[in-house]
């Protein structure tokens, strides 16, 4: 079975996500305005200059919708009966993974697509040489975050996952560099942000609005590409190991 | 010379320290139509999925198509059909949708996922619900479709884990007649049941599993005989009444009738004649049988279940 036939394969999940999960009124307009509340309720009214207010906003947009629904896919399909279905067809465990972070992926980068506008209105000159791909990196990143985020516990009650899932997403958004720039934040606050993908977003898109950013951008988009890796592959490890619990 | 399509070696499964399927051994032959029986959590179920390669068994070998299942679980899927134990289509997508998403899944290309879609739709009488949600469709339009999810890509070989379970009757004998023609084609079916009577009217040949064992495997005639030194006599008295002491043998009061297994056919109806003019009861109807299957698998495994 060759790889191109497992990727195209994996399309076929994509859509069946889109159709089932992503593609329903509350989802998108959750997608659309969750970014806008966060913002709204945290960064409104502190002196900070338009540029710094983007970067926030787009962070935000990128993390919450590419990780908005993804945990929540295996959970649901185990409930509803689906997932064994789906696993007994010809197409291994990680192309069904892949399939379920494409889908992520896809939905982020829709959603983030029409946030990104707010550059314009807010007099932004955004480089795109930057922005483009520091975007797609770390939606690929986020959603690949989902699949660990959704193996375990091996549980078939959606809720569940996504309680541990904003424990995590939360505790995340506090310690990135959103809020609070990495300099001005205390030192053992520094040393933990450097363990969230979501701080090395931040800083990347900071250079795409011509703001200094923290580490080197090359440091970013490695970090960056190290934690998609190591996300994907532990995740779909840890799908593989869990496998049998769904079913007893 | 039969062509062994699933050849299953001293397969052994634990959940923990829990037993599930103890060292069991069988062969499915190209064509057949086999039958797995067995109570609800005798292993059936833990066996089907680890044919179909969704769970590794413990110990024991798995041949598929002459491939083993664990270095060729994909290329064997190819050529495989599954319709999982109480697995449903997605409700939120209609029947055609299902059928698009199965199609892909197997590799198949539009053109001809559309033309089989239809030819199935048409075949399980779904097709004027083809572009409804499955959410609104009944158990045997939702097992229909799951069949007709199964049988899209034309598999040699179809798993099917109870079809015809909780189904009203005409599904269930659309399921049974598809069934039959399948086998017709040329398709080997393997079947986990616990309806004696689809057993009885499908299989080729069945096994009977047992707190994960096999306890007997052959044709459902044959597995009759297992039982066939003892007779069933089944009878109904009016007004009804008995004595379950005047007979020897296992009895079983069913509604207003009586079933007694004995060997001892001429002295039990002596019995019984005697009783109802004892009791001044007139004999409604008296019928001497052999037992049948779901006789034969109650003596097997019933009792120690029970």
């Amino acid at each position: 079975m060759s790889k191109l036939s497992q990727f195209s394969r994996s399309l076929a999940i994509v859509k069946k996500d889109m159709l089932v999960f992503y593609l329903k009124g509350p989802v998108v307009l959750m997608g659309l305005l969750f970014p806008f509340f966060l913002f709204g309720a945290f960064l409104i009214g502190r002196d900070l200059s338009h540029a710094y207010l983007f970067v926030a906003l787009l962070a935000m947009t990128v993390f919450f919708t590419s990780t908005a629904v993804g945990p929540a896919i295996i959970p649901w399909e185990a409930r509803s009966k689906t997932f064994e279905r789906l696993i007994s067809s010809p197409v291994s465990i990680t192309t069904v993974l892949f399939g379920d972070m494409q889908a992520s992926f896809y939905f982020g980068l829709i959603i983030t697509s029409f946030i990104s506008l707010t550059a314009i209105f807010l007099g932004i000159s955004l480089n795109l040489l930057i922005f483009i791909p520091v975007v797609i990196l770390a939606l690929l990143t986020f959603s690949a975050m989902t699949i660990l985020m959704s193996s375990y516990p091996p549980t078939d009650i959606p809720a569940d996952v996504m309680m541990l899932t904003s424990l995590v997403k939360f505790t995340l958004l506090f310690i990135s560099g959103i809020f609070v720039p990495l300099e001005k934040l205390p030192e053992y606050a520094r040393v933990i942000s450097y363990f969230s993908p979501l701080t090395y977003l931040v800083d990347a898109l900071r250079y795409s609005v011509s703001l200094h950013g923290y580490f080197p951008l090359s440091l970013d988009l490695i970090l960056l590409s190290v934690f998609a890796l190591g996300f994907f592959f532990s995740g779909v490890a840890v799908h593989k190991k869990v496998l049998e619990k769904r079913f007893t | 010379m039969s062509v062994e399509i699933i050849k299953a070696e001293h397969l052994t499964k634990y959940y923990g320290n829990f037993l599930a399927v103890n060292d069991i051994s069988f062969s499915v032959n190209k064509g057949e139509i086999f039958g797995f029986l067995g109570p609800n959590g005798a292993g059936k179920t833990t066996t089907i999925r680890m044919l179909t390669g969704i769970l590794n068994p413990s110990s024991g070998r798995i041949e598929v198509f002459g491939m083993d299942m664990k270095k060729h679980k994909i290329e064997i899927r190819e050529r495989t059909g599954i319709v999982p134990e109480m697995a449903n289509p997605y409700i939120d997508l209609s029947a055609m949708r299902n059928l698009r998403l199965m199609g892909r899944l197997y590799g198949m290309k539009g053109r001809e996922i559309e033309k089989r879609s239809v030819e199935l739709l048409k075949l399980f009488n779904l097709y004027e619900k083809k572009d409804t949600k499955v959410r609104g469709f009944s158990k045997g339009m939702k097992q229909r479709l799951s069949l007709a999810m199964a049988m899209l890509p034309d598999p040699e070989l179809l798993f099917l884990d109870e079809p015809t379970s909780g189904l009203d009757v005409m599904s269930a004998r659309l399921i049974k007649r598809i069934i039959r023609e399948e086998q017709k084609k040329g398709k080997t079916i393997f079947m986990n049941t616990h309806n004696m009577q689809d057993a009885n009217e499908l299989c080729n040949r069945v096994a009977i599993i047992n707190h994960g064992k096999l306890i007997a495997i052959d044709t459902p005639e044959k597995i009759k005989e297992i039982g066939a030194k003892s007779n069933v006599i089944e009878f109904s008295l009016s007004p009804f009444k008995f004595e379950g002491g005047i007979v020897e043998g296992r009895v079983e009061i069913l509604g207003d009738k009586v079933k007694v297994y004995t060997a001892e056919v001429d002295e039990t109806i002596k019995k019984i004649v005697n009783y109802a003019e004892r009791e001044n009861l007139k004999i409604v109807s008296l019928n001497v049988e052999k037992p049948s299957l779901e006789d034969v698998f109650m003596a097997l495994v019933g009792e120690k279940n029970e």
